[in-house]
Formats: structure tokens, C-alpha cells, sequence
């Protein structure tokens, strides 16, 4: 099963360097990368749909209890086979689709690893894996949807999709760790178990917010939706498959997967009705307010994500078999009007849906998919649709005393929905064909056979629903906690109520289909509202974070090299100064000194004097010689007090140091503008501040008595260990050898910064 | 500084101070010295001979770019660091030594090839950093 993951993954590493190949004619085999990932999914279906589970644990971080746990249960298994499956169909129309793009090899990488991240996500049972594919999921989306990169709005949109998305994550991620504190557990099958322990801790309310958090984000739910019509901007293919098929539904799927351990409380179920039921209705309406076909499709998928919520949110039996039902039926409608509508796009140019009309004189087998997808979008029998809406009026009537107002607006978005359907399905088919698109032509088969399979399941499963009841449904509900007896899916079940609103469903949205026209001054009028609309509110949010950040920014990092340096310096004294204030004693043993020489204080002098003339001269070159001078003294000073090693060091890096200062010195311009009197004597202060601090500190370091003994065993062990006479060599190379190796990697990367930062200026001269 | 008689004595002076620097690597087991103060050496050498004789001189005798002694330097290091986990399955940066001194260099041990990648990285990140900042002053 990991291998099936990493499928997908290791597809993308090969593609960097097959890629040239796979841009040409070899586009489709892609194709078969997916298609494989289906049969290999596909036959559990038998051992799932018996009951079993399958499992299977790989070590990773065994430190940090996070392994790779995988197990396909009924919930999983329905994901699988729409990411795979939609994927096969997706891979081969992109094929076609993208055909002769000069990036077709990147799309294909970017689009495997979203299949497998995705895969990812809806197998894990390690809940830290699981965060690691979900944000795999939202870095390859932004990838995707920002594919075009030349075109400002499609960067824009790919950043506040990763933004959104990747928010949700983190919540993901900060549930997940309080989880695996109480239930002393990452494994969500044994987090089951705990399920009490969760419902009594007192960070329930807390864990149940964050995971609300990751799956509203992921799955576009009310006030977090406005990433999605966004996300359109991505080409066709990307937006059929992640953003109505699989991606948005992984919010979706975290929920089912979490109703069994954190549902069935008040706090869950009311906030997911609630929020359901908002997204659904406002998304729904939204769909009356455009006019490109895509924007209509992305807000009736937000409105079908409410359904999707919603349902789980009623936290019945008969609300899992509809919600379970339904995310196959939206699959299968939703991505052939995608596909469609990428059709329609690639062969008029167009996908105004006030220009759109009479294509099916032109686009004869892409007219039966919409008109098919339509119908099952519109719930009309006896497409699978109309078993899905069944069931939904079924879950919501009988939910206790709100059942009525559940229903009524279950009944509203269903109609709405109906009528975006039939926009996006039929409406570009019918009439007159106008004269602009009589040069349409059928695209080839690749494009036009996948949203045909897709339509024909839809009406197939309809009429043959017991193709999906035992093998998915009924696994996947009893995978929600819900055992009982078995499922029973009827296209047909006789005169009653939910028949009667089914037939109100269809004939009103029928109506507002043939009486409603959409229009570009409707889409402008509610564009008047987008001041109070969630998705300017958290883009000013963002841009003043951005202020914020760039005025704190500015006051740090303004530029000048000697404020990094004094506020290093300042910090410093104020830390080892406070915590010498704190633990000092301040006894200096005067004994222990040795006694001054003649040399020691004539260096001193020099150096003295050295310091003075570097302070006072008014002269660059003269101070940097009256600094070299100093160096030298503290040299002599290491030979006095035998440490020839250090001295040779000092001496080298001090010559070399000079001439450093002299060649940049050296180029400077002639005139001389020193720092003024107030800011010297500021850095005379500190400097002396400074210096005083590292005296005291050396005096108290030689007052500790401990460091004698690793003197000593340096000492000793120089030559028995390491074979060497000089002790400090010896540390260097030996005992202390790993350091070493950091600090000349380290000097390697200083160099490299040094070499390209003058170099990159350089270049940028040239260039001028 | 195009005197001379500094040029004339730069171009004794440079295999004399490149002889020294060895000389202070090597020695830096027993005696004062070592990889890093070495390759000072070295690389003061090198920028003397660029002082008297112009930065392009000094970078055709040189051949190839200082900054190419790095990564050679630190892959020195890394290996002498590694071998005696590859040759004696002892762990990482253990000092192994050959039984009998060389002639001249004494006893030779993965510590001395280690201070010769000191040595090696300490030249190359002085050069690439004096040249840079003199070609782009």
C-alpha cells in the first residue's frame, strides 16, 4: 500500500528528467500511472465490502510515534476509487487538453503529487501523516492553480488558496497534537478507542474548533469558501479534478473520519448543520449572480460541500447513506461539467454562458455528458442524482422538530442547484447556433470520451444502484460508526412525501431556468457587496500584516552595519551583564596574578596608545594601521604568556584583516565625514561598557575552580589518545574534530555569501 | 605598490612562504602550528604576491579559483573524518594512525589529513573573500 502512495511521487521525480519525452505523443501513457492505482484499489472492494479492514504500519519517526499507518476501510475505499478514477479520466483528457504546452511535463509532475498526497490523506491512520499529505495536498494545489504564472490573478489566487488552505493545516496540525496528548495516541483507529477520554477532557471544545478549522478551510465551507472561485483560475483539468472532485472533499472526509471519535455531541452537530446549511444556501444563491461557467460551477460545488457538511452534521444513519451517496453523485456530475466546460472553453474560446448557445450542432457527443450530468446534477430520475437528492430530503425530514426547516432549505439549494446544473449542462447546447462558433469542432476522443464515462456512471448507478450499495455505501457508513441493518438504495419508492418535493424540486428550478436570465449587470450588482464579503476582509488583513511587518522590518533591518553591530553588542552586555549582576561574588584573588614585567607594560603602552590614535585620527587608513597595531600588541601579549599558537594565529589573521580594511579602504571616496560627537560618545560608552564586561567575565572565569580539571585531561590525554604534543593542535583536530568541521563549513558559507553578494552586484552593474 | 623591489622579492618570497606554511601544518601535531594557521600563511603568501604584481597576475599563477579549494578542502576533511568507519569500523572521527613514521612528515594519521582540509578551506575562503572584495572595490 505505501507503494501505491508513493506511485505518484516517485511518477513526479521521474518526469524531471523522462519529462521531454512525456510532453509529446507519450502524454497519455501518464494516463496509465492512475489507471493502475484504480485496479490495485479496486480489488479490496470485495474484502471491504465483507467487513474487513485492511492495515498496514511502516516505522518512520518510531522516536516521535509517528509511523506510517495506512488503513482502507469503507470511507477510505470510496475516496481511493474517485482519486484514482477521476484521476485516470483527468490525466488522459489533460493529454489533449494541454496538448503541445511547454510545460505539460511539469503539469503532470504537480498533478501526481497531488494524487498521491491526496491518497495520502484518505489512508492514513497516523494523524501526523495524515497532516503531512493534507499540506502536500495544499502546496500542489497552489502549484496547479497558480500553473499559469504569467498571469497576475491566477498568482494571486494560488496565494490565498496556500494561505487559506494552509492555515486550516496548521489548525489540523494543533489538533492533532492535543489529540495525541489525551489519548496518549497518533493512531486514529486507536484514538477510537478513547473516545470517552476525549468527550470528558476538558479541551474538547478546543480540539473539536481546530479540526472544524482544518476541514472548513480545506472543504470551502462558510466564511472560508472565497478560495475557490478563485481557484478556478487554475486550467480546466485542475479544476475538475481538485476542486470539485477530490481536493475540496478532503475537509469533508476529515470529518466522516472524526464523527466516530469526536461526534455525536452538541457542539459538533449543530455547528456543522449550521455552517452547512449557511454555506449551502449562500453559495447556492450565488449561483444565480454569474455568468462565466466556471464561476457557476465553483459556487454550486461550495453548495454541494454544504450539503456534504450539513449531512454529516445531522449525524443519523439515514444522513451518512445520503452523505456517502451523494459525494459519488457530485463526483460523477460535477467533473463531467468541468470536463465540459473545459471542452466548450477550448473549442469557442469562450465560457460566457450569455454567449454560449447551440453548440450541440457542433459538439454533438460533449452535449449527451452535460445533458446527462444535468440531469443527474437536477436530481431527475432515473439518474443516480435523484437517488442522492432522495435520500437527502429522507435524512432531513425525519431529523426531529427542525426536520421542516432543514427540508426547506435543502429543498432551496437543491433548486438552485438544478438550475446551475442545467446552465452549465444544456443551456450552451441549446438554441441557435451563432455564426463566431460554427468553426467549433470535436476535440479528439481523449477529451470528449472521459466526461461521457463519467455522465453514462451516473445514470447507469442510478438504474443499477446495487452496484454501489454493498461494495461502498454500506462499508463506508458502518467505517462512521454506524452498524445496523443493511442499506437499501431504491431509485424508486413509490408515492410519498419525498417523491412530491423531489417533483417541487425539479419543476421550480426548472422555472427559474427558463425565466431567469443570467446577466453581466446582476454579476456587477452583487459585486457592489464585495466590501463585506469574508474574502476582502481577510485580504485586508493580510495586506496590513504586510505593512505591519514591513515597518517592523524597516525600524531592524535598516541597513546600516554599524547599528547590527551595536545592538548585538548592547544586547549581549544587557543578557551576561544582568545574569553577572544576578550570581557574581566579585572576589578577585590578587595572589594568583603574576607579577608585571618590563615588556608587558611597554605592549601595553603601545597598545594604549594604539587604541587612542585609532579613536582620535582623522585619518582611515591611519586608524586601520593604529588597529593593526593593537592586534600585534595582544599578540605579544599570547607570546608572554606561552601560547605560541594563539599568538601565530592572532599575528596571521590580524595581517590579513588589515589588508582587507586597507583594500576597501582603499577605494573609498577622499572625503572624510566622521560620525558626529553625540553618537561618539554613544559608542565610546558602549565600547567601554563592553570592554569592562569581558574583563570581569575573564576574572571570573579564572576564579572557577572546574576548569582545571579538563585542562587536565586534555593535558594528559593529548598524546596517549591522540598522539600529538600540542595540546591545543590536538583539540582541534581531535577531540574537539566535529567542531572544526562545523566551523570551516561555516567559513565556506561565508565565503560563498561574500563572493555572491559582490559578484551579484557586480553583475547588475554590467547589466546597466 | 608596483615597487620593485617588492615585486622581485615577491616572487622569492611566495614558494618560501608556501614551503612555511606546509612546514607549520605539518609540525602542528607536536609544536605550534597547525591546518588553520597554515593556510593563513598560505594565503597571506598568495595576497603579497598580488600586492607586488597585480591581482591577475597572481590569479594566472594560480590557475584555477581560490573558491574551488572548499569544497575540496572540506571533502578532505569529511573523508579523513570517515575513514576509520570505513576502514576500521571505528566511529566517526576516530584517529587512526599508520605504524611507523615517514621520513621527514613523522607520523602520519587521518588528524593530519583532517588539518590539511583545514588547511585547504582556510586558503580558498581567504583568496575567494581578498579577491572578491578587491576586483569589486
Amino acid at each position: 500500500m505505501l507503494t501505491a502512495i508513493l506511485t505518484g511521487f516517485i511518477f513526479s521525480l521521474l518526469l524531471v528528467v523522462a519529462g521531454k519525452y512525456i510532453k509529446g505523443k507519450a502524454a497519455i501513457l501518464s494516463a496509465l500511472v492512475p489507471l493502475g492505482l484504480f485496479i490495485y484499489f479496486l480489488q479490496f472492494t470485495r474484502q471491504i465490502s465483507s467487513g474487513e479492514i485492511i492495515t498496514k504500519t511502516y516505522e518512520w519517526v518510531p522516536s516521535l510515534g509517528v509511523n506510517l499507518g495506512f488503513t482502507l476501510d469503507g470511507i477510505s475505499l470510496i475516496f481511493t476509487l474517485m482519486i484514482t478514477g477521476i484521476g485516470f479520466l483527468v490525466f488522459a483528457y489533460t493529454a489533449t487538453y494541454l496538448k503541445g504546452h511547454e510545460y505539460l511535463d511539469r503539469f503532470y509532475g504537480y498533478l501526481g503529487i497531488f494524487m498521491a498526497a491526496m491518497l495520502g490523506v484518505v489512508l492514513s491512520d497516523n494523524i501526523i501523516s495524515l497532516f503531512i499529505f493534507w499540506e502536500l495536498t495544499s502546496i500542489s494545489s497552489f502549484f496547479l492553480i497558480g500553473f499559469n504564472n504569467k498571469e497576475k490573478a491566477s498568482r494571486k489566487s494560488a496565494v490565498l488558496a496556500l494561505s487559506i488552505t494552509g492555515i486550516g493545516g496548521l489548525l489540523l496540525l494543533a489538533g492533532a497534537l492535543i489529540l495525541g496528548n489525551i489519548t496518549g495516541t497518533y493512531s486514529i483507529s486507536e484514538m477510537l478507542l478513547s473516545k470517552d477520554l476525549i468527550a470528558e477532557s476538558s479541551h474538547y471544545i478546543i480540539i473539536v474548533i481546530l479540526i472544524f478549522g482544518a476541514a472548513f478551510t480545506k472543504s470551502a465551507q462558510f466564511p472560508f469558501h472565497f478560495w475557490l472561485p478563485g481557484a478556478m483560475k487554475a486550467p480546466t483539468p485542475v479544476s475538475t479534478y481538485l476542486h470539485s472532485a477530490t481536493m475540496v472533499k478532503a475537509g469533508v472526509y476529515l470529518l466522516m473520519r472524526f464523527t466516530p471519535s469526536l461526534g455525536n455531541t452538541e457542539l459538533w452537530n449543530t455547528t456543522l448543520i449550521t455552517v452547512g446549511a449557511i454555506t449551502m444556501v449562500y453559495a447556492a444563491i450565488h449561483t444565480l449572480f454569474r455568468t462565466d461557467l466556471k464561476g457557476i460551477l465553483a459556487y454550486s460545488t461550495i453548495a454541494a460541500l454544504g450539503i456534504l457538511v450539513f449531512l454529516i452534521g445531522l449525524g443519523t444513519r439515514e444522513a451518512f447513506v445520503a452523505a456517502c451517496v451523494f459525494i459519488l453523485v457530485h463526483a460523477l456530475y460535477k467533473a463531467t461539467l468541468f470536463l465540459v466546460t473545459g471542452i466548450i472553453d477550448h473549442e469557442t474560446g469562450t465560457r460566457d454562458v450569455t454567449r454560449l448557445s447551440g453548440l450541440r450542432k457542433v459538439l454533438l457527443p460533449v452535449a449527451i455528458a452535460g445533458f446527462l450530468a444535468a440531469i443527474s446534477n437536477a436530481g431527475i430520475p432515473p439518474s443516480f442524482g435523484f437517488i442522492g437528492k432522495d435520500l437527502i430530503y429522507e435524512a432531513t425530514l425525519h431529523f426531529g422538530n427542525t426536520g421542516v426547516l432543514l427540508t426547506a432549505l435543502a429543498i432551496i439549494t437543491n433548486i438552485l442547484l438544478l438550475y446551475a446544473g442545467f446552465l452549465a449542462g444544456i443551456k450552451p447546447f441549446t438554441g441557435k447556433l451563432p455564426q463566431s462558433f460554427e468553426k467549433a469542432h470535436m476535440p479528439g476522443f481523449l477529451m470528449w470520451i472521459p466526461p461521457l464515462i463519467l455522465a453514462i456512471l451516473g445514470i447507469t448507478i442510478g438504474v443499477f444502484p446495487s452496484i454501489v450499495q454493498d461494495s461502498l455505501i454500506q462499508p463506508a457508513v458502518t467505517a462512521m460508526g454506524q452498524n445496523g441493518s443493511e442499506i437499501q438504495i431504491k431509485l424508486w419508492h413509490g408515492f410519498n412525501l419525498i417523491l412530491g418535493l423531489s417533483a417541487i424540486t425539479i419543476g421550480v428550478g426548472l422555472l427559474i431556468y427558463f425565466l431567469f436570465k443570467p446577466s453581466l449587470k446582476l454579476e456587477k450588482g452583487i459585486a457592489k457587496f464585495d466590501k463585506i464579503a469574508p474574502k476582502s476582509i481577510v485580504e485586508s488583513i493580510g495586506y496590513g500584516f504586510g505593512q505591519g511587518s514591513k515597518k517592523v522590518t524597516g525600524l531592524i533591518q535598516n541597513g546600516y552595519l554599524r547599528y547590527y553591530v551595536s545592538v548585538i553588542i548592547l544586547f549581549l552586555v544587557l543578557l551576561t551583564g544582568y545574569t553577572l549582576l544576578q550570581n557574581t561574588k566579585y572576589v578577585i584573588d590578587y595572589d594568583s596574578f603574576s607579577e608585571l614585567t618590563v615588556y608587558e607594560v611597554l605592549t601595553l603602552l603601545v597598545m594604549a596608545v594604539g587604541i587612542l590614535y585609532t579613536v582620535f585620527t582623522r585619518s582611515r587608513l591611519a586608524a586601520v594601521a593604529a588597529m593593526g597595531v593593537v592586534g600585534l600588541a595582544i599578540s605579544l601579549i599570547f607570546v608572554y604568556y606561552s601560547a605560541p599558537d594563539l599568538a601565530m594565529t592572532q599575528f596571521s589573521i590580524d595581517t590579513l584583516t588589515v589588508i582587507l580594511f586597507v583594500l576597501v579602504l582603499y577605494r573609498l571616496p577622499k572625503y572624510l565625514k566622521l560620525s558626529d560627537r553625540k553618537a561618539r560618545i554613544k559608542d565610546g560608552i558602549l565600547s567601554v561598557v563592553f570592554g569592562s564586561l569581558i574583563t570581569v567575565l575573564a576574572l571570573e572565569v579564572l576564579g572557577e575552580p572546574q576548569g582545571s580539571q579538563i585542562t587536565d585531561f586534555y593535558a594528559e590525554n593529548a598524546y596517549v589518545l591522540a598522539k600529538g604534543k600540542n595540546v591545543v593542535n590536538v583539540i582541534l583536530v581531535d577531540f574537539r574534530g566535529i567542531d572544526t568541521f562545523m566551523e570551516i563549513a561555516v567559513l565556506t558559507i561565508a565565503a560563498i555569501g561574500v563572493f555572491s553578494l559582490l559578484k551579484l552586484r557586480l553583475t547588475k552593474k554590467n547589466r546597466k | 605598490m608596483k615597487t620593485i623591489i617588492l615585486r622581485t622579492a615577491s616572487n622569492y618570497l611566495l614558494p618560501l612562504l608556501l614551503l612555511f606554511s606546509i612546514f607549520i601544518l605539518l609540525r602542528g601535531h607536536y609544536l605550534p602550528g597547525g591546518g588553520f594557521v597554515g593556510g593563513l600563511i598560505a594565503s597571506i603568501a598568495f595576497v603579497l604576491h598580488a600586492f607586488a604584481n597585480g591581482l591577475e597576475n597572481t590569479k594566472n599563477l594560480i590557475k584555477m579559483h581560490p573558491g574551488f579549494l572548499m569544497p575540496v578542502g572540506l571533502l578532505v576533511a569529511f573523508l579523513a573524518g570517515v575513514s576509520p568507519a570505513l576502514i576500521s569500523n571505528l566511529p566517526f572521527m576516530t584517529g587512526i594512525w599508520f605504524p611507523e613514521p615517514l621520513a621527514v612528515i613523522g607520523m602520519v594519521g587521518s588528524a593530519l589529513f583532517f588539518d590539511i582540509g583545514v588547511y585547504l578551506v582556510v586558503i580558498g575562503v581567504s583568496l575567494t573573500i581578498i579577491f572578491t572584495i578587491t576586483e569589486s572595490a
